[in-house]
């Protein structure tokens, strides 16, 4: 039943203080597909991410990843799970540089990142790994630059980058393309689209015609609950989705 | 050969030293070339230096410098304010030296005593501490060191209001007299060194670069998969081991440990020595410690209130030059970017 299910949620609530931001919501996310989890703006999506990861504790409901119940789980130890995150605000480690941003998502696995005493040095076989992340999201040139000084489209570029060297099986992106320009959504809606090839990603996105593009199934959230669910055809046909977003002013 | 033509290649597109560094190439970073060429000015510097000043006074320099620069791995590179490090620093003085007076310890295992005395209370004072964020930190921190004041004051080892006096200094590994200041002088170097090199040490190690991304992005860190309060809790225990062995180094140094040593004033002057010189910065926290240990002693022996005088010192410094001595120092030598 739960064969190609990767990630299901079931009743999973959070109230904020007698809100209720996430409302029984049941998602099912196949494995190697694209989900889309998109609604207007409050609907509850980044809060549902919180959840799935852990940053915050649901009220009600279970999580289950590859079968596995994680609804007690730290955030961190989903992450080693191989379930990571992205954030809509973008996050990366401003006074480092590109590739030591890379390279601290690389260490991870290297089992050293405990030991204080010993020279970084012994992590320079993994530079090599570094160049071929940051060269895969097209920042070459800018390998030696302070992450904070990136436009801001590199900087989320950067992001996939460090997301993929933990070689995650799933990825859930909380809008990736929020503050890009055209040319920038074009080449992170195909480093995408690549990067599933192999993986699972669930994503948050309000740029419809990117959301088309690539997702292979779409769950509408409106206050907290699931509207509806279905594939682009299908949920844009939805007159209660047009209602949805005309109603909080989306076109 | 490769690192040479590669770097060339990237002077060109303007890229330069900065990603050769950044990639962990032969040539080194700036920062790095200026902090051995600090070291290799220092250390010599150090070891005469006791024939023109004062060695008692040069000796409470080095164990305030590790001090500081214990608290500031913590401030500086784990992002964490303490305001009850004197807890680690006078409970390490007391235990250092009651071992040398009263269990009649060697000088080294006194010393050692102290150091496990900050390991201790660090790993308690963490274990309660860690969660807290910002302030919340701050003041549990604080509040838990006025325990340990308390109990300095009550216990009965310590010896109320006079503290621990007439310390012995003993004998190091059962051949250096350690009653010849300079013989105490070298041996105190040779500590605060090996610990200063610990320091730089973590800040440089793969543990370092996590406790680094902690700091400049906490939930970021986390979906990596990190563990964060563990990074924190290891730098925390650390800072507070080598405050405990700075604390242990001054009371026998002075062959005295009492309540001035676990006074939250105490604590409060690490902060400012650590601002004062540049937290985050490697060497900045030493030069704090000794500009503040140096004013101490001249205008001990003017008639104005010292406490008066350093902190007006710290308000100019503060509104002249925010990153602290060295942090400003660095900031003009580095290099303009594109
Ligand atoms: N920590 C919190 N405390 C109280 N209310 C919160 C908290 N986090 C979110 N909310 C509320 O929950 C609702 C859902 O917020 P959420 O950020 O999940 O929306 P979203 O769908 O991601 O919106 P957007 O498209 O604007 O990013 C909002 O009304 C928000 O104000
Ligand atoms: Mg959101």
């Amino acid at each position: 039943m739960t064969d190609g299910i990767i990630l299901q949620t079931r009743g999973l609530t959070k109230e904020f203080r007698g809100f209720v931001a996430v409302d029984g919501v049941d998602l099912a996310v196949r494995r190697h597909s694209i989900h889309a989890l998109i609604g207007p703006n409050g609907a509850g999506k980044t809060t549902c991410f919180n959840l799935l990861t852990k940053f915050l504790k649901p009220t009600a409901g279970r999580i289950t990843y590859n079968g596995r119940d994680i609804t007690g789980a730290s955030p961190a130890s989903i992450s080693r799970r191989g379930l990571v995150r992205s954030f809509q605000i973008s996050a990366v480690f401003p006074h480092m540089t590109v590739l030591e941003n890379v390279l601290v998502a690389l260490q991870r696995r290297s089992g050293v990142s405990f030991q204080f005493w010993r020279s970084l040095a012994c992590l320079d076989d993994l530079h090599g790994r570094a160049r071929d992340l940051v060269e895969a999201v097209g920042l070459s040139e800018y390998v030696g630059a302070m992450a904070g000084d990136l436009p801001y489209g590199r900087r989320r570029a950067l992001e996939i980058a460090t997301t993929l060297a933990l070689d995650p099986e799933m990825m859930l992106l909380d809008e990736p393309m929020a503050g890009l320009g055209q040319e920038d959504i074009g080449r992170i809606s195909a480093l995408i689209r690549r990067v599933a090839a192999n993986r699972t990603v669930l994503m948050v996105e309000h740029n419809m015609k990117v959301v088309a593009d690539l997702s292979d199934r779409i769950t509408v959230l409106q206050r907290g609950a699931v509207l509806t669910e279905g594939t682009y055809e299908e949920v844009s046909a939805d007159p209660q989705v047009i209602q949805a977003y005309m109603g909080s002013g989306h076109a | 050969m490769t690192a040479t033509s590669e770097t060339a290649e990237r002077v060109e597109t303007g890229a330069g030293a900065a990603d050769a560094a950044a990639a962990g190439r032969p040539s080194m970073s700036l920062a790095k070339k200026l902090g051995w060429a600090v070291a290799i000015v220092a250390v010599p510097l150090l070891v005469v230096a006791p024939h023109y000043f004062y060695p008692v006074f040069l000796m409470k320099a080095l164990c305030f410098a590790l001090f500081a620069s214990a608290f500031n791995l913590l401030l500086g590179f784990g992002g964490l304010l303490s305001f009850g490090h004197a807890a680690f620093f006078g409970g390490a003085a007391y235990v250092s030296a009651h071992a040398a007076k009263v269990w009649g310890l060697p000088y080294e295992l006194a010393v050692l005593m102290g150091a496990v005395t900050g390991f201790g209370l660090g790993l308690v004072f963490g274990a309660i501490a860690i969660r807290r964020q910002g302030i919340y930190f701050a003041m549990v921190t604080l509040a838990l060191a006025q325990m340990v004041y308390f109990l300095a004051l009550q216990l009965p080892f310590t010896g109320g209001e006079d503290g621990i006096q007439h310390v012995p200094r003993g004998v190091f590994l059962g051949v250096i007299d350690l009653n010849d200041n300079l013989n105490l002088y070298y041996v105190t170097l040779g500590i605060f060194l090996a610990a200063f090199w610990l320091i730089y040490r973590t800040v440089h190690s793969p543990y370092g670069r996590v406790l680094k991304a902690i700091r400049e992005n906490e939930p970021r860190a986390i979906s990596l998969g990190y563990d964060v309060d563990r990074f924190k809790l290891i730098a925390f225990v650390l800072s507070a081991t080598l405050a405990g062995l700075a604390g242990g180094m001054k009371a026998i140094v002075f062959q005295l440990a009492s309540l001035t040593d676990v006074d939250w004033h105490m604590s409060g002057e690490v902060v400012l020595m650590t601002l004062l010189g540049g937290m985050g910065t490697i060497f900045g926290p030493a030069v704090g410690a000794v500009l503040v240990v140096t004013l101490q002693n001249y205008l001990a022996r003017i008639d104005i209130p010292v406490p008066v005088i350093i902190g007006a010192i710290f308000v100019v410094c503060v509104l002249l030059f925010r990153r602290g001595i060295v942090g400003e120092l660095e900031a003009l030598l580095k290099p303009r970017r594109r």
